[in-house]
């Protein structure tokens, strides 16, 4: 991949810039995560988690699949603050 | 892993880092800082990010107070390649009753007293500096315009980048499990990576100092307390200050990228590590926020997350030695560990230095709670 290619549009973070943050030491996906913010912004990771996964596989020479990614938070999607405060304590389940 | 140290921190949050960074630079050779996760894993990584004097104790007006100046300068004195993000918004204290208003003004004539740039704003100040704010229940508000926000995970990574130039060891995914004594001295560190022998010992673990404590059979009251945090997608700029109110208990700030961060924490709730996120919450926060700034309905929230106060029974930090064992010293912020940070760290490796420390701490040590000489803070939240 291109180094200037963009991998996390939300935050504008680039291919290099991940491997620079790789090569100061944050070399796992909570730690990336927290320092530069990838897969904090609006789509939570939706676009960045697939390419961040495939950069610590390449750096450290693992399988993608033996690199563990961030914690998964609610919402599963964004939600308005004024539709969350409408809802009354005990339709939870609905 | 060195097999000895001279200090061993306990703690890679903004203290444990902040501490190390400050021990190297009064002359330790051989400190190693053993943290359970990675870098910011636990308080600080999830905390708030804001930094207030509006406190109503004089330890933590000033404590706060001389910390900020050193936010202040922090990019420059730790030689940092980033920006740790400290911005000087203001935090905005709002109180809803009579009884509020009155702590308000009491803990004001403390700041003051203390050179704590603090007013006390009419209803078309407020409006002014916060036209989003819905002042309807106001019944008194002030404001600092010298507090504000950093990026903890900057701040961190400053102290953790200096104190690693400087030789300090970061020993990441390494938990203790227990201590080696010889009579009321220390003699090593257990951990799942083996032991280190060193006769210091700073706890900076926040909400997990009293397990740690516990190891030593030391019965430490600073009990983990959960706070949650929602975060919006970046809004267009609408919040100047961090707005405290006291009658829901909520801190909520727009940040650096727009996002708006808020939280609080239910003390009625049973103490202890907790990291799941509540559906209550949610739904609380959501009513407590659109009430003070109704504008708040249409933005979306994208993520919840967990972490903990360490609560100790006054409201105010544990610091330095305890009577029982020799060498071992707390560094706990007790709910504001990020914001005082930069003077914790100064001031334990001051006390592990055996130096006089730029503010008397000794009213912050752990026996106060035994001899009942608590100083209670009134303004937490």
């Amino acid at each position: 991949m291109p180094e200037k290619t963009i991998i996390c549009r939300c935050e504008d973070l680039t291919v290099e810039e991940i491997r620079e943050w790789i090569d100061k030491g944050y070399d796992s996906f909570e730690e990336i995560k927290r320092i530069c913010r990838i897969g904090m912004g609006a789509c939570q990771g939706r676009t960045c988690r697939q390419h961040l996964i495939a950069e610590l596989a390449r750096e450290s020479g693992k399988e993608p699949a033996g690199i563990d990614v961030s914690t998964f938070r609610p919402p599963t999607k964004p939600i308005d603050f004024g539709m969350l405060a409408e809802v009354k304590k005990n339709e939870q389940n609905c | 892993m060195n097999k000895t140290a001279d200090v061993v921190v306990i703690g890679g949050g903004s203290i444990g880092c902040s501490t190390a960074y400050n021990l190297a630079r009064l002359g330790f050779k051989n400190i190693a800082v053993l943290e359970k996760g990675y870098i910011c894993r636990g308080s600080t990584g999830r905390c708030a990010a804001g930094i207030r004097q509006q406190w109503g104790t004089e330890m933590n007006c000033l404590l706060s107070r001389y910390s900020i100046k050193q936010f202040e300068v922090m990019n420059e004195a730790l030689e940092y390649d980033g920006d740790v993000e400290f911005r000087q918004n203001g935090y905005l204290m709002v109180s809803y009753s009579e009884e509020e208003e009155k702590m308000l003004n009491s803990n004001l004539s403390l700041q003051k007293k203390l050179g704590i740039p603090v007013q006390i704003l009419t209803l078309d100040d407020l409006k002014e500096i916060v036209p989003a704010l819905n002042t309807e229940r106001v019944v008194a508000s002030s404001i600092c315009m010298e507090d504000g926000q950093a990026n903890p995970f900057k701040v961190t990574d400053a102290y953790f980048q200096a104190a690693k130039r400087m030789g300090v060891q970061f020993h990441t995914y390494t938990e203790v499990t227990g201590f080696r004594r010889q009579g009321r001295k220390i003699s090593a560190v257990l951990t799942d990576k083996g032991e280190i022998a060193t006769s210091t010992v700073v706890n900076a673990t926040g909400p997990y100092a009293k397990f740690i404590s516990q190891m030593l059979g030391h019965d430490l009251p600073v009990e983990p307390e959960r706070h949650q945090i929602v975060v919006t997608e970046p809004l267009e700029p609408f919040l100047q200050p961090l707005v405290v109110n006291f009658f829901h208990k909520t801190y909520c700030q727009q940040v650096f990228n727009g996002s708006v961060l808020t939280g609080y924490g239910d003390p009625g709730e049973r103490k202890g590590i907790n990291y799941s996120c509540s559906w209550e919450f949610a739904r609380q926060i959501c009513i407590k926020i659109t009430e003070q700034l109704p504008i708040m309905k249409n933005a979306k929230i994208i993520r919840q997350w967990a972490g903990h106060y360490g609560i100790s029974p006054d409201g105010q930090p544990v610091l330095g030695t305890i009577p029982e064992v020799d060498g071992y010293y707390l560094a706990l912020g007790c709910g504001r560990g990020f914001m005082l940070s930069p003077m914790i760290g100064e001031l334990i490796a001051q006390c592990v230095a055996g130096l006089q420390t730029t503010l008397a701490i000794d009213i912050l040590s752990v026996d106060r709670f035994a001899k009942g000489e608590l100083i209670v803070e009134p303004a937490v939240v």
